[in-house]
């Protein structure tokens, strides 16, 4: 095991390396490209017996990774905003196909307006095609998740997106244990897919099911999913035995006595800690809970860690357009009808890249402490004032005193 | 009126001392400095574009610029002109619908050579082929400048990129042997230092009905200059000067690049054909399909689909 100082990037690519990956097959779009570049210099150096190839568009990507992980080859790409979008088709086809691929995307905001700065829609956009989502908050998280990811996603058979915030990750440099290859060798075998193109025992894949057929392929991937989070758990642990740090599907912090939790998700997890930290200090009952895994949604862990707790808000740098941030959504949905369900505040904050910074959420933690239920659908935090004017409140429900946010 | 010499230098001390730059009018001073490179060809390809666009008598209003991504795509910010920055690749996509839309406007696609034949390289083909009227201008700088020098579709082979540090194995595209035989009707290559044939190619295509191609050959010092040894942006134009070879009858099959120093570059006017373009055959079908239709209107008001319709026949 060694320490390098290495940019978020970088840390995807170590991941990739160490995870010996045989096809790397990407295009260049800002702020992934790092990615990519430090893997070719690692093929040509020797250093990963991969097969670099950078086709001419992101959709060719990923049908260049299908191809390549259903012969059996470990199968790896990178992108980011625009780019996740163009491989939209090929996505549900990874999926549907079965196959462990594994690719990181820099979330970066979506034009127009352009705009490279980091939000999460670009990847939350993709949460119906079939891949696992993990959100990270450090390099480090970065670069073990890579490893996992592939271990995980073999198991199961399906495709992972690692995922990580332009710029606040993508381009910043921290110190990441790189563990030993021999050590990552033990940990993850190498793949062996139980069926694969192979002329040796040849199979025809991807052809046409009536609707005799279909609705089983998709009740199996389904189920693929349910196994995914025991893989997850599994995996994750036994990470934590072998290299020190282990992963699960969500991670709290201070939750247990709390009267307020924050939902969080990649790099806003690590700013809220501190500002939690701060206001425990204090003596305030306030805690946090990051959702690592977003696919296969952690019902059950958010369930256990929320059902109880009086108030939650999740902040979301994303929004799905005409209905609320996306975690916010979703939370809500696995927390609908439970007893004991906490009243939830849902805040979008700095999509676009703008800052998210202590101060926004010491402001949030004052509109959620200063009110028993939400009364509107969303918070806009930061929001420049002349905008705000022009801003619709709630959705008829009745207002109540306007919390200057 | 005769004009004296002390007029004359007066008058260029004057342009020399002004704040005003000659393109002033039609760039958006709001939005420089601009983002490119010292010794980038992207600014001459823009200036000559700009001096085309004086010299044509088509009203400037009728003219629009479509970019797509990557350091040449920041054209369409850059122009004070109706403009479209769109996404990688669908440049021409874009431009296709203005074009069809509103044919009165004289659109010029202005991209590199990652966004034009990688990521958009489906779309330069069938423009071509359908013949849409659009000017496409490629700044062609053999690699994808913006993200940091990463090899694309016109890196040559051998040539060093960020993904490429120990040579491409990839054949590079020749872009006018691709674009002639795609279809387009005015095809011509020149290079950042050829200002005037180049701001000449441009007003031809100007005057051109259908798909126009004109590739740029522009220095990158700062991405692909630099690890293939070709020095400053300067030092690229002087070996342009020495190279370049002007051919206008040149077997497009042989003008490949190679980018060695001690290769040539062959430059030129190379097609110049008409062919009717979308619209125009686009009219003539409608116009023969409502032909038929005023003939069938004879038996009745409604058209020969609507009476097959109507008698229950299948349509």
């Amino acid at each position: 095991m060694a320490k390098k100082v290495l940019m978020g990037n970088h840390a995807v690519s170590y991941g990739a390396r160490l995870s010996r990956v045989e096809v790397i097959a990407a295009y260049p779009i800002t702020p992934q490209t790092q990615v990519v570049e430090e893997l070719a210099e690692m093929c040509a150096w020797g250093d990963l017996n991969a097969k670099f190839i950078k086709v001419e568009s992101e959709h060719s990507a990923m049908a260049a990774c299908i191809g390549a992980s259903a012969t059996g080859a470990r199968a790896f790409t990178a992108t980011s905003s625009q780019g996740l979008l163009l491989m939209h088709e090929m996505l549900h086809w990874a999926a549907g196909a079965r196959l462990p691929i594994v690719m990181a995307n820099i979330n970066r905001a979506l034009a127009p307006p352009w705009s490279i700065w980091s939000e999460q829609t670009d990847s939350l956009a993709q949460r119906d095609t079939g891949w696992l989502q993990f959100y990270c908050e450090s390099n480090q998280e970065v670069l073990d998740t890579t490893i996992q990811a592939f271990k995980i996603s073999e198991r199961v058979l399906l495709p992972a997106m690692i995922i990580l915030d332009a710029f606040f990750l993508s381009h910043t440099y921290e110190p990441v244990e790189v563990p030993a290859q021999e050590a990552v060798d033990e940990f993850l075998p190498p793949y062996k897919p139980p069926l694969k193109l192979d002329v040796d025992d040849p199979h025809a894949f991807g052809a046409l099911v009536g609707p005799d057929g279909y609705y089983e392929f998709r009740y199996n991937i389904q189920k693929a999913f349910e196994e995914a989070q025991r893989a997850i758990i599994e995996v994750g642990e036994e990470f934590g035995e072998r290299f020190g740090r282990a992963y699960g599907l969500v991670e709290p912090f201070y939750v247990d006595d709390a009267e307020v939790v924050l939902v969080t998700s990649s790099t806003i997890t690590s700013t809220a800690r501190a500002v939690i930290k701060e206001r425990r200090a204090r003596g305030e009952r306030v805690g946090l809970l990051k959702i690592r895994v977003f696919r296969p949604f952690p019902f059950e862990a958010v369930r256990e860690m929320l059902l109880g707790v009086p108030k939650v808000a999740v902040i979301d740098r994303n929004l799905s357009l005409g209905h609320h941030g996306i975690f916010h959504a979703e939370l809500k949905s696995a927390l609908y009808g439970q007893r004991n369900a906490p009243a939830v505040f849902g805040f979008v904050a700095g999509l676009g890249g703008r800052d998210v910074t202590p101060r926004t959420i010491h402001q949030i933690l004052d509109i959620v402490g200063s009110q028993e239920e939400p009364d509107r659908d969303v918070y806009w935090i930061g929001l420049k004032a002349k905008a705000e004017e022009g801003q619709p409140a709630g959705n008829g429900r009745k207002q109540r005193q306007r919390v200057k946010a | 009126m005769a004009v004296s010499v002390r007029q004359v230098e007066d008058e260029a001390l004057h342009v020399i001392k002004t704040d005003r730059h000659p393109e002033d009018e039609i760039l958006r001073k709001d939005r420089l400095p601009h983002i490119w490179c010292p010794g980038c060809g992207i600014g001459v390809a823009v200036t000559a574009y700009i001096e085309a666009l004086k010299r044509s008598d088509i009203p400037r209003e009728q003219h629009v610029v479509v970019s797509g991504i990557g350091c040449t795509g920041r054209v369409a910010g850059y122009v004070n002109l109706d403009s479209y920055h769109t996404t990688h690749g669908r440049a021409i996509p874009f431009a296709t619908g203005l074009a069809i839309a509103n044919p009165e406007l004289e659109v010029t696609v202005f991209s590199g050579d990652g966004d034009l034949f990688a990521i958009g390289g489906n779309h330069i083909i069938h423009a071509a082929r359908r013949n849409v009227d659009l000017n496409v201008i490629c700044v062609n700088n053999f690699n994808y400048g913006m993200t940091g020098g990463q090899f694309g579709p016109t890196t040559p082979e051998e040539a060093k990129t960020t993904t490429t540090p120990y040579g491409n194995v990839e054949d590079g595209f020749n872009l006018p042997y691709l674009a002639a035989a795609s279809g387009a009707v005015y095809v011509a290559r020149w290079t950042s230092l050829h200002f005037r044939p180049l701001r000449d190619a441009i007003l031809r295509a100007f005057q051109k009905r259908g798909l126009t191609f004109i590739e740029v050959v522009s220095p990158c010092p700062t991405s692909f200059g630099r690890p293939n040894e070709l020095g400053e942006g300067l030092d690229e134009m002087e070996w342009y000067r020495l190279s370049c070879v002007i051919d206008h009858d040149a077997d497009l099959r042989e003008i490949g690049l190679s980018m060695r120093k001690d290769s040539h570059i062959v430059v030129g006017n190379f097609v110049d054909v008409e062919r009717p373009e979308f619209l125009e055959r686009y009219e003539r079908v409608i116009q023969r399909a409502q032909g038929q239709r005023s003939a069938a209107q004879e038996v009745g008001p409604e058209s020969k689909r609507d009476q097959a319709q109507a008698q229950g026949g299948a349509a």
